[in-house]
């Protein structure tokens, strides 16, 4: 192929770009990925990928966390340890408005609000809690914002499961059990067709929990709210608003000194870094038809948090990368590894390691009591290797060569004396 | 406790807050409170042996040390099969000798576990020192799996029990009642407390370390060396925590391998509420958080007692950043 390209063959020069430009490789590959993944499901499971769809719309949901917190942590440099608390307060949002649950409240009345309002009013709710915590201890110290959200992390969901019932001022919240049969998306009418994984039919009114195309529309529905929220994250960055949080990111003084109220910026920061978590509780809750409080305890933040910090703070593209990362390792790697291991056990001829005996409980079992080594040493091990993240955006990447640069001239002093 | 207005608004507010909820209940039955008041004061003697930890190893290198509530469970755990070997189990008669072993089995509990934290540091924190903050963080977080990961492996997902050797003697005091088991709780911890603040004021050591926090280059020009300084840091952290992981055992009997992680928070509370980085501060919010907790758990809502030391801990931060007993330090 050594023809050269026609210069007017504009998508096939934007192709070649891409080799140059890590990112725009990085979303290239994702949309390919997002394009043909469930045909992939469908080829690799031999016609019942729908189990991989819908997983695959489950980290959906934690790619949009991770792009939430990274407008607060790797945009504007605030560390919140407890983002699962927004994430809660829009997957109860949509738990109580569009369910049976406040029926057995004191206030004896359900409601039914259309999903597609409940998204805009989780993602309000989400960003006014922001503001409430943030306004207060945003003019301290950085680290005590750390410290305040971690708090307010632990409270959010041990109230909703104290607000069940026996709690003093009635059932709100359904307590322990959580709030299940919330209503699914819908709209009035919609096209299905082969993109549902059905015949093309028009449908009205069109339920997203219909089992003739259910994991493929709700697959779909979580591509598209990904896709808004990248242009909207990747338009913040760019815009003055970005400039500001990057500036007080690196210097708070100097941006202070410039013209920039630090305060407002940060809390601007923290808000929509929160109504982005309230997004994805809300098409959470609706897809799961289910919200329980130990969904969002403080692993679920750290886990964020890990995918922001090691997928690349500050680059989009790489904390998608991260979130996916992340969530593979999660929930396929370390829950498919003992069979992994039972069956390159009984490959190599040994398969006597599968049998159970005294201090050994059979290799399965025993290589699934290692998955937390083995998430903690990954953990350990990629930041060590790269403590910048594996995708860092190209501005902190040369901010930080300059910083160890001048630790070296440092560390050389130290050795001479 | 001087400070601004706002400052002593805020504690005469905690002040008339705390006598309007207890007082009513202390004049109702004073037995049941007193009874309390010990409860709470030997639990929060353990949270503060846990904080103290936290609150000079975030003094030192302002890391939130995750994986130190993990430290705390691995001290328990390290401890129980030490005192098999050593010929004790439950049931042993209490003697003289029996308690010189438990000091050498603590003594030795507490010199592995403060070895293993000097290991984590120079492996997953020293090299990440000047990289990213946030980057630390994660291999704390890291470093708390893979050593919940251990004592999984090791012990198994259920509770652990602690032999319960301590003898279950009681004295009536004031119409509650005062076990030997408080007793010894709340001694140690002080005993340890006061030895942490001689050796933190009154040696070389322990001068290094203040120097070290205050300004780590200025230390270093001044010919600190400045990683023993931090490992030393490390080590004691660890070791007040394998002690109060080994009272722990002593007076509570049963931990699984994660429960660790929690108590770390409540204990990282507890520093904060003191004043992070001072210890003194970090012994009186243990104590603080320790009451709080017996006090919700006997008189309200026991599932909302985590909710009110949190929101404490938000209040704090809130009216009082620097905590009880710390200073106003401008922000580096």
């Amino acid at each position: 192929m050594s023809r050269p390209l026609p210069r007017s063959d504009a998508p096939m020069r934007w192709a070649m770009g891409t080799f140059k430009d890590r990112n725009r490789t990085i979303y290239t590959l994702l949309i390919i990925g997002v394009l043909l993944w469930p045909s992939i499901a469908d080829v690799t499971t031999g016609g019942s990928g729908n189990h991989l769809v819908s997983t695959a719309a489950d980290a959906g949901v934690y790619v949009l966390l991770a792009i939430g917190l990274n407008v607060v942590v790797g945009f504007a440099g605030l560390l919140d340890l407890g983002y699962a608390a927004f994430f809660a307060i829009g997957a109860y949002t949509v738990g109580l408005f569009a369910s049976g649950q406040l029926s057995g409240s004191p206030l004896q009345h359900e409601f039914h609000v259309p999903f597609w309002v409940l998204i805009l009013a989780a993602m309000f709710i989400a960003a006014a809690f922001g503001a409430i915590l943030g306004a207060p201890t945003l003019r301290l110290r950085g680290d005590y914002l750390a410290i305040v959200t971690l708090g307010f992390g632990e409270i959010v969901p041990r109230v909703f499961r104290f607000l069940g019932a026996g709690s003093p001022i009635g059932n709100w919240t359904g307590g322990v059990n959580g709030i299940s049969a919330i209503d699914p998306p819908k709209l009035p009418g919609f096209i299905s067709g082969p993109w549902f994984g059905s015949p093309i039919q028009f449908v009205a009114p069109f339920d997203f929990s219909d089992s003739n195309w259910a994991p493929m529309d709700f697959y779909w529905l979580i591509v598209l709210l990904v896709a808004i929220c990248i242009v909207l994250a990747t338009n913040l960055y760019n815009s003055r608003l970005g400039r500001a949080w990057m500036a007080v990111r690196e210097d708070e003084v100097a941006a202070a000194a410039s013209g920039i109220n630090t305060v407002a910026i940060k809390l601007l920061a923290f808000s929509i870094g929160a109504s982005f978590a309230g997004l994805a509780g809300c098409y959470y809750g609706a897809k799961l038809s289910l919200v329980s409080s130990e969904n969002f305890e403080f692993i679920v933040s750290v886990s964020i948090l890990i995918m922001v910090v090691l997928g690349g703070m500050g680059n989009i593209p790489g904390v998608i990368v991260g979130a996916l990362t992340i969530y593979i390792v999660q929930f396929f790697v370390l829950t498919n590894l003992p069979d992994y291991a039972v069956a390159l056990s009984n490959l190599v001829g040994l398969g006597f390691l599968n049998q159970s005996g005294p201090g050994w409980v059979g290799l399965h079992d025993e290589v699934q009591r290692l998955n937390y080594i083995v998430f903690g040493l990954i953990l350990v091990v990629v930041m060590l290797l790269r403590p910048q993240g594996l995708f860092p955006s190209r501005i902190r990447e040369q901010e930080l060569e300059k910083g160890t640069a001048e630790e070296a001239v440092f560390d050389v002093r130290e050795a001479t004396d | 406790m001087s400070g601004t207005l706002g400052t002593r608004l805020f504690l005469a507010g905690i002040t008339l807050v705390l006598a309007v909820l207890l007082l009513p209940k202390a004049i109702n039955d004073p037995g049941f409170f007193l009874q309390i008041v010990i409860y709470g004061t030997a639990d929060g003697a353990i949270f503060a042996l846990i904080a103290l930890g936290y609150t000079m190893v975030y003094g030192i290198i302002e890391l939130i040390n995750f994986a130190h509530g993990d430290i705390f469970t691995l001290g328990y755990f390290i401890a129980i099969p030490l005192i098999g070997a050593f010929g004790l189990s439950e049931g042993s008669p209490v003697s003289i000798g029996m308690i010189v072993v438990l000091l050498v089995v603590t003594a030795i509990v507490m010199v592995i576990d403060g070895g293993i934290n000097v290991v984590i540091e120079r492996v997953a924190y020293r090299p990440l020192r000047s990289a990213p903050r946030l980057a630390i963080l994660i291999t704390a977080v890291g470093v708390s799996f893979i050593l919940e990961g251990i004592m999984y492996v090791w012990q198994g997902a259920n509770n652990v029990h602690f032999p319960d050797l301590l003898p279950d003697t009681r004295f009536p005091l004031f119409g509650a009642s005062l076990a030997v088991k408080d007793i010894i709780v709340i001694v140690s911890a002080l005993v340890l407390v006061v030895l942490l603040n001689v050796f933190i004021n009154g040696t070389k050591l322990g001068k290094a370390m203040r120097a070290t926090a205050q300004d780590r280059e200025a230390a270093q020009l001044m010919g600190i060396n400045i990683n023993r300084t931090i490992a030393a840091t490390f080590f004691i952290g660890a070791a007040l925590a394998a002690a109060g992981g080994i009272i722990f055992g002593l007076y509570f009997n049963n931990i699984r391998f994660d429960e660790g992680f929690i108590a770390g928070l409540f204990a990282f509370t507890a520093a904060v509420f003191g004043g992070i980085g001072n210890i003194q501060g970090a012994a009186l919010g243990g104590l603080f958080i320790g009451l709080v907790q017996a006090f919700s758990n006997s008189y309200y809502q026991a599932a909302l007692t985590d909710v009110w030391i949190f929101a404490i801990l938000i209040l704090v931060l809130v009216f009082r950043p620097a905590g009880l007993l710390g200073m106003q330090v401008p922000e580096k």
